[in-house]
């Protein structure tokens, strides 16, 4: 009896809803039994960060003021006093992290199984644009912790568009809001970061799957079996015929499971290591300052340390658009063909060399070790062993050695700057002539010193630099001398 | 089929205009020109930052001339001339002035001439210092070593009636010097 009521009210109210079609139509939709793989879950939990994004962010914006001079004051007021402003905070900083990393895996694991042929081209290039954006996100909301790092890091941002030709001061101008960066800047990026990329994501999203419903989700690849577009179709149908179960309620179990482990992690990470909190205030006069980007930009921000200074132009104006169209143009290339990885070496060649290049960059960004270590010079000291028994010329010239920031770019024995040679062995390197020749004459990216060291201070400081060798080690000699003179 | 002969094919005519049809276009071209009548406005707001409808740089006194001591490098810092209300500490745009002897000064932006990180001063070995990508130039500005393409960007400056005077009020890039 009870039941029957109920199937009346469920009847009476689907009469008026019309619920049944759109979720056959959506949630309900059939997919090849095979493509409920623990592969396939990376696209929707980055869709579950996305709504968690939506949530933290709107949480977020009652508090944040994104006002130039009170945002860096506002963070703080979220960070310390508003309950649990912290930890959302900290949801919002790892969620970010983690729709980065998810959406990235799930490129990957689209393009591993060739997902992006025919006929899901403009479902990958909707994916692509989802990929743009979100990077866009994640760069605009760094800007909005309004800190030392979002100010410095805008500065470079900006300098890298006033290289373009032509177009560089316009798009500075427009980028900034003006001529410099100050409070209309924040606003712009304030009202991008909530407004105008959310929007476009959303809409995107919608796009996407209603490709995703279209045109099928892509079936699990067989080894040797390859898309043909002229039956492609037909086959796919016969696979639905054969396999297809509901996606809701039979095959969305990983799913499920993935997002729940998804939403764990970035609970965890939240509570474990907190929000990322501002670095300090927005002043440009405090230049005491190494900017950093986050993570996602980290490989970037190593590309340009690491280029030689005459790519760099080129590789940004020319070559980074151009990576960025034959992402897009990858399925128009190869529209048919091999699915399996197992038959694609070269597709998996590429994935590896682009993520362990990627990787390798973002770990050489997290050290930087082209980054003088700007207060090497009084704050790290000459090592015993090294001053140990030595005359006093010798003394002197490893005072003149830190009180002219040689240690900020070089290191002794591993401790100060990265960015020159370590000096522990120079002794073994280099003779007394090419040391003088070195400093006073620079090169090889050394600044040259002629002009700021008296001679005595030549003297000296080559004479504690010959000293410099490890123990059992033979010191470079000029081969033109006589043995033993 | 039927063999009757058939009459010639009328020429494909144009569907009549009725009322219906009529009206259907005109509401679309009304509604066409809305839009593009809203669009100019906010096209307008939004590249207004971009088209220069005022001098994007002022003259602005750093200060007498007795502050910066005869060669040497300091520190100098200048409000934006075209601050607002709410701009707070971004306002204060900092830049290394060297008197060079008696008025003959530069005024070198903060900023490093490769990717914008600001630069720091080292009286005691006589170079200016990135900490971002280690960019070293001499004390006149000229590239030491790294990367930069060029030298530091330098204001235009003047003296008058004892006060140091520097034309800013923009961030300089490779397309725009200050
Ligand atoms: S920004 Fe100064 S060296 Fe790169």
């Amino acid at each position: 009896m009870g039941s029957s009521r109920l199937r009346a009210a469920g009847d009476w109210l689907e009469q008026r809803l019309g619920l049944r079609p759109l979720f056959e139509g959506s949630a309900g939709h059939l997919v090849p039994s095979n493509a409920s793989s623990w592969w396939y879950v990376f696209g929707s939990a980055t869709l579950v960060c996305l709504v968690m994004q939506i949530a933290t962010g709107i949480c977020l914006a009652l508090v944040y003021v994104p006002s130039a001079d009170q945002a860096w004051e506002s963070l703080q007021h979220l960070d310390f006093e508003q309950p649990f402003g912290w930890y959302l905070r900290g949801l919002h900083y790892w969620g970010s992290n983690f729709m980065v990393a998810l959406m990235t895996l799930h490129m990957i694991q689209v393009f591993l199984f060739g997902a992006y042929k025919y006929p899901r081209e403009l479902t990958w290039l909707c994916g692509c644009l989802l990929f743009l954006c979100t990077l866009g996100l994640a760069f605009t909301g760094q800007v909005l912790r309004f800190d030392q790092n979002a100010y410095w890091g805008l500065g470079i941002g900006v300098s890298i568009m006033g290289r373009i030709p032509l177009l560089g001061e316009s798009l500075t101008s427009l980028v900034l809001g003006g001529p410099i960066l100050a409070a209309e800047t924040l606003t712009r990026f304030f009202s991008l970061h909530v407004f105008v990329l959310p929007g476009l994501v959303i809409t995107l999203v919608v796009l996407h799957l209603r490709m995703v419903l279209h045109n099928g989700i892509n079936e699990f690849p067989t080894r040797g079996r390859g898309v043909d577009p002229e039956t492609y179709d037909a086959e796919y149908a016969e696979l639905i015929e054969r396999t297809g179960e509901p996606f809701f309620p039979n095959a969305i179990h990983k799913d499920l499971l993935f997002s729940a482990v998804v939403i764990g992690s970035i609970l965890a990470c939240a509570a474990i290591f907190g929000p990322k909190l501002p670095n300090g205030p927005p002043d440009p006069t405090l230049i005491d300052t190494v900017p950093r980007p986050d993570f996602y930009f980290l490989a970037l921000f190593s590309v340009f340390a690491l280029l030689p200074p005459y790519m760099e132009t080129f590789l940004i104006v020319y070559v980074m658009p151009v990576v960025v169209l034959a992402l897009f143009a990858i399925p128009f290339v190869s529209r048919s063909g091999a699915k399996h990885p197992a038959d694609r070496p070269v597709a998996v060649a590429g994935v590896v060399l682009v993520m362990t290049t990627v990787m390798t960059l973002a770990v050489l960004g997290l050290s930087s070790d082209w980054s003088p270590h700007m207060d090497a010079w009084k704050s790290v000291a000459v090592p015993v062993e090294m001053v140990e028994g030595r005359s006093p010329l010798e003394l002197r010239g490893a005072a003149v050695l830190q009180a002219k920031q040689c240690r900020n770019c070089h290191a002794l024995d591993g401790s100060g700057g990265k960015r020159g040679p370590d000096l522990g062995d120079v002794a073994t390197r280099l003779t007394e002539d090419q040391l003088i020749r070195q400093v006073l004459q620079g090169g090889g990216n050394m600044p040259a010193y002629g002009k700021n060291l008296s001679p005595p201070e030549v003297a000296a400081l080559v004479a504690f630099l010959r000293t410099l060798s490890p123990a059992d080690a033979a010191i470079a000699q000029n081969s033109a001398d006589p043995l033993g003179g | 089929m039927s063999d009757e002969p058939r009459e010639p094919m009328p020429p494909p005519a144009l569907p009549p205009v009725t009322r219906r049809s009529f009206l259907f276009k005109l509401g679309l071209g009304l509604n066409a020109l809305a839009a593009a009548l809203v669009a100019v406005p906010l096209i307008g707001y939004v590249i207004s930052a971009v088209v220069q409808t005022r001098a994007d740089q002022a003259w602005i006194p750093l200060g007498s001339i007795g502050d910066f001591p005869e060669r040497q490098t300091r520190l100098a810092t200048y409000r934006n001339p075209f601050r607002v209300a709410w701009d707070g500490t971004t306002a204060d745009i900092p830049c290394w002035v060297r008197r060079v002897g008696g008025e003959r000064f530069q005024v070198f932006a903060i900023n490093c001439a490769h990717l914008g990180c600001p630069v720091r001063w080292f009286p005691q070995s006589g170079l200016f210092m990135c900490p971002c990508h280690g960019g070293v130039y001499y004390e006149d500005g000229r590239v030491a070593s790294g990367p930069p393409p060029r030298g530091l960007f330098e204001y235009e400056y003047k003296v008058s009636q004892g006060s140091l005077w520097v034309r800013g009020g923009r961030v300089p890039t490779l397309s725009q010097t200050v």
